[in-house]
């Protein structure tokens, strides 16, 4: 086994205090990430590993992959998170029974496996055959600049690899285009047509406003005409209807009377 | 050679290479950070006032004209005045998250601007240093990341109110920049190409000869589009449309928390004013006339140059703001998606095109040759593309029942309008009726 001192001498002082800033960190965040019941604060500590690998990507000579983690993780994916999650509601409350069955053991089995890999794939490159640790190449690597240096190899040797991606990824967008898709069966119609239609309806005019602040702050409030009778059309119907199911069905209309009211 | 050995022999001698960033001793790299966020700050105060005064030239007003000489100190007894509101946290907002997405807004809007060339190399109390805080291989990349963080800041604060409009707002802005930072980036990559950098003090460089806004004005264009939808300006500000969402993802936020999204939102504004006069318009170099004069163009006054287009584009901003309504919300992700994205993506085909022809073909005939016979195959394919179908004009649906006459708002063709007293009573006395006229009430 090599001795640590190898690794000592091939790390200089910042990038070991920022590995041992970030490191935990991420580490921290990640457990949060697993443990925390609100969607959106998991979505947050995600965040905060990723920036944290982005801190370690650009302490080891890599901006590029730094930059990118940021805007292509941290800003384009986790904010789709954000997104979805919002527009679904986080208040609907999850579920807490487990629907696949074995899933933790598969994880950890899954996890441990992944591990494993990944150390065995980077021992192998920074242990030389000599038995010594040394991360030998970069210099070559970064030669002509990191963004030059990650251009060519992607196309070059890779080439093949990085236009399959590509072709996934399109096809996984074009996918998703096809799914949410829905075919319009009449044309659309347009401002001017949607004018027409409004000025040649019997009601060309907004529907009045609701009576609030006049008596009172509720919007279920009709307003007054000035004749003192109320606007039928200043309640929206979906209160009106809400409200009839709340006093026990359809033929208990709109309780009048409101706190407040003066009618 | 690899471009980039060239890039940095081609440097101008004004400037110093990419690797001599960060090698800086210790207090000159806290002066210039200091430099920078004062700079920030006082531009924010600027511009708030700026703003409000040529908006108000705009609208025939005078603008705010009390608080200092002229009202220029407007801006600052409103942030001495918010810092002594009354701080309200919502009984609904998600506590932490709610604290955590204004500082969130407002940090990576700083740290966008450290990438930006100020000026050419100075010397500073002997040594020699670029008015640049710091330079990346990625500059450019850095400025978009920082760009993509303060998205999480509206965000968050949309979420974490705990209240309807704010939700809204946050959910319209994040849609709203994801899809114009798509906009915004393939419009630089034409810039990238063209400047075989990304790292902005080569990219001013590289436009030592020709701006890039002469070689690429329809990226520049592009940009200009993108930019005021990530800003959140008009005509694109809907993410705070006050007519429909109140004060949009800050409406339930008060006091310096709401001050921060302010700061956050101007020095956006002056950041995103700065790329693109680092990337389109020769950042620090001055323009035509004046760049023969060496003084002009090296040391400490190129800053000027600098500061003052990045003043002309906050103002095209303002300007913007002045003349156009706001844009509805489906036409103006239609136009992100449907017009910037694809003219971006064909913009930089054309440009990658046409660069690799020029740089192939040594020969001008066949260069010619080649290009001309693109450009007659792009013709007959647009001729050989069917004709789009005339869209059949949408007969009104039969339910709908024209009004009898008299309704509103047509009044009928022989409407008598029924005379008035007092018309009745002046015609009366003309015809020499002594009988008077009726009479109001409070005559009776």
């Amino acid at each position: 086994m090599p001795a640590p001192v190898d690794v000592l001498a091939v790390t200089s002082t910042g990038e070991a205090v920022t590995f041992w800033v970030l490191g935990p960190l991420a580490l921290v965040a990640a457990l949060m990430m697993v443990l925390s019941r609100n969607a959106v604060h998991a979505a947050l500590f995600l965040a905060a590993v990723m920036l944290s690998l982005a801190g370690l990507y650009a302490a080891q000579d890599a901006p590029f992959l730094a930059a990118v983690q940021v805007i292509v993780y941290t800003g384009a994916i986790l904010m789709l998170f954000l997104f979805v999650l919002m527009l679904v509601g986080v208040d609907s409350s999850d579920s807490l029974i487990e629907t696949l069955r074995g899933q933790r053991v598969a994880a950890l089995v899954v996890g441990l496996g992944f591990a494993a890999l990944l150390m065995g794939a980077i021992a192998g490159a920074v242990v030389q055959s000599d038995g010594t640790v040394a991360a030998v190449g970069l210099e070559e690597a970064n030669a002509e600049g990191n963004v030059v240096g990650i251009a060519r190899l992607l196309f070059t040797d890779y080439l093949f690899a990085f236009e399959i991606t590509s072709a996934l990824l399109i096809t996984a967008a074009l996918g998703a285009m096809v799914l949410a898709h829905k075919e319009r069966t009449e044309p659309r119609t347009s401002q001017r047509e949607l004018a027409r239609l409004r000025f040649t309806s019997d009601h060309p005019w907004p529907l009045p406003g609701p009576g609030v602040f006049a008596g009172t702050n509720s919007t279920a409030t009709p307003a007054l005409l000035p004749d003192g009778t109320e606007a039928p059309d200043s309640v929206s119907p979906v209160l009106e209807r809400r409200s009839a199911e709340r006093a026990g069905g359809p033929d208990n209309p709109l309780p009048r009377g409101l706190p407040g009211g003066d009618r | 050679m690899s471009p980039l050995t060239t890039l940095a022999q081609e440097l101008d001698d004004r400037q110093l290479p990419l690797t001599s960033f960060g090698n800086e001793p210790f207090w000159l790299t806290i002066a210039k950070t200091l430099f920078v966020f004062v700079l920030l700050v006082l531009m924010t105060l600027f511009s708030i006032v700026f703003e409000r005064k040529v908006v108000a030239r705009m609208q025939q007003r005078s603008g705010p004209n009390r608080v200092g000489p002229g009202g220029w100190g407007q801006s600052l007894a409103d942030g001495l005045k918010l810092a002594f509101k009354e701080d309200i946290i919502p009984a609904l907002a998600d506590r932490p998250v709610y604290l955590l997405a204004p500082v969130l807004s407002a940090v990576p809007a700083f740290l966008a601007f450290s990438v930006i060339p100020f000026g050419p190399k100075v010397s500073v109390a002997g040594h020699e240093t670029a008015l640049q805080l710091t330079d990346l291989p990625v500059g450019v990349l850095w400025v978009l990341a920082c760009a993509s963080l303060g998205v999480f800041g509206i965000v968050l604060a949309g979420w974490s109110s705990g209240s309807t409009y704010p939700l809204l707002g946050g959910l319209r802005s994040a849609a709203q920049v994801i899809s114009y930072e798509i906009a915004m980036a393939l419009a630089l990559i034409a810039v990238f190409l063209y400047a075989g950098s990304l790292s902005t003090s080569e990219i001013v460089a590289a436009q030592s000869d020709r701006w890039f806004i002469l070689t690429l004005p329809i990226s520049f264009v592009i940009y200009v589009i993108a930019i005021t939808g990530e800003t959140n300006r008009a005509p694109f500000d809907l993410p705070e449309a006050e007519s429909e969402l109140v004060g949009g993802f800050h409406t339930e936020y008060t006091s310096l928390k709401f001050a921060m999204f302010f700061l956050a939102e101007y020095i956006n504004i002056v950041t995103v004013s700065a790329l693109a006069t680092t990337l389109f318009l020769g950042g620090w170099q001055p323009i035509w006339p004046f760049s023969q004069v060496a003084f002009l163009s090296e040391g400490w006054f190129p800053m000027v140059w600098f500061l003052s287009k990045t003043l002309v584009f906050i103002f095209f901003f303002v300007w913007l703001r002045g003349v156009l309504p706001r844009m509805r919300y489906d036409t103006f992700m239609r136009f992100g998606w449907k017009v910037l994205v694809p003219a971006g993506l064909v913009w930089i085909l054309f440009v990658a095109g046409s660069r690799t022809l020029v740089q192939e073909i040594d020969d001008r005939r066949t260069l010619l040759l080649v290009g001309g016979g693109l450009f007659a195959a792009v013709l007959v394919v647009l001729l050989l593309l069917p004709a789009p179908k005339p869209r059949p004009e949408q007969a009104l649906g039969t339910d709908v029942t024209p009004r009898d006459d008299g309704g509103f708002p047509t009044p009928p063709m022989d409407l008598v309008v029924p005379p008035t007293p007092r018309s009745l009573a002046r015609s009366s006395v003309r015809a020499g009726d002594p009988s008077p006229a009726p009479t109001p009430d409070r005559e009776a």
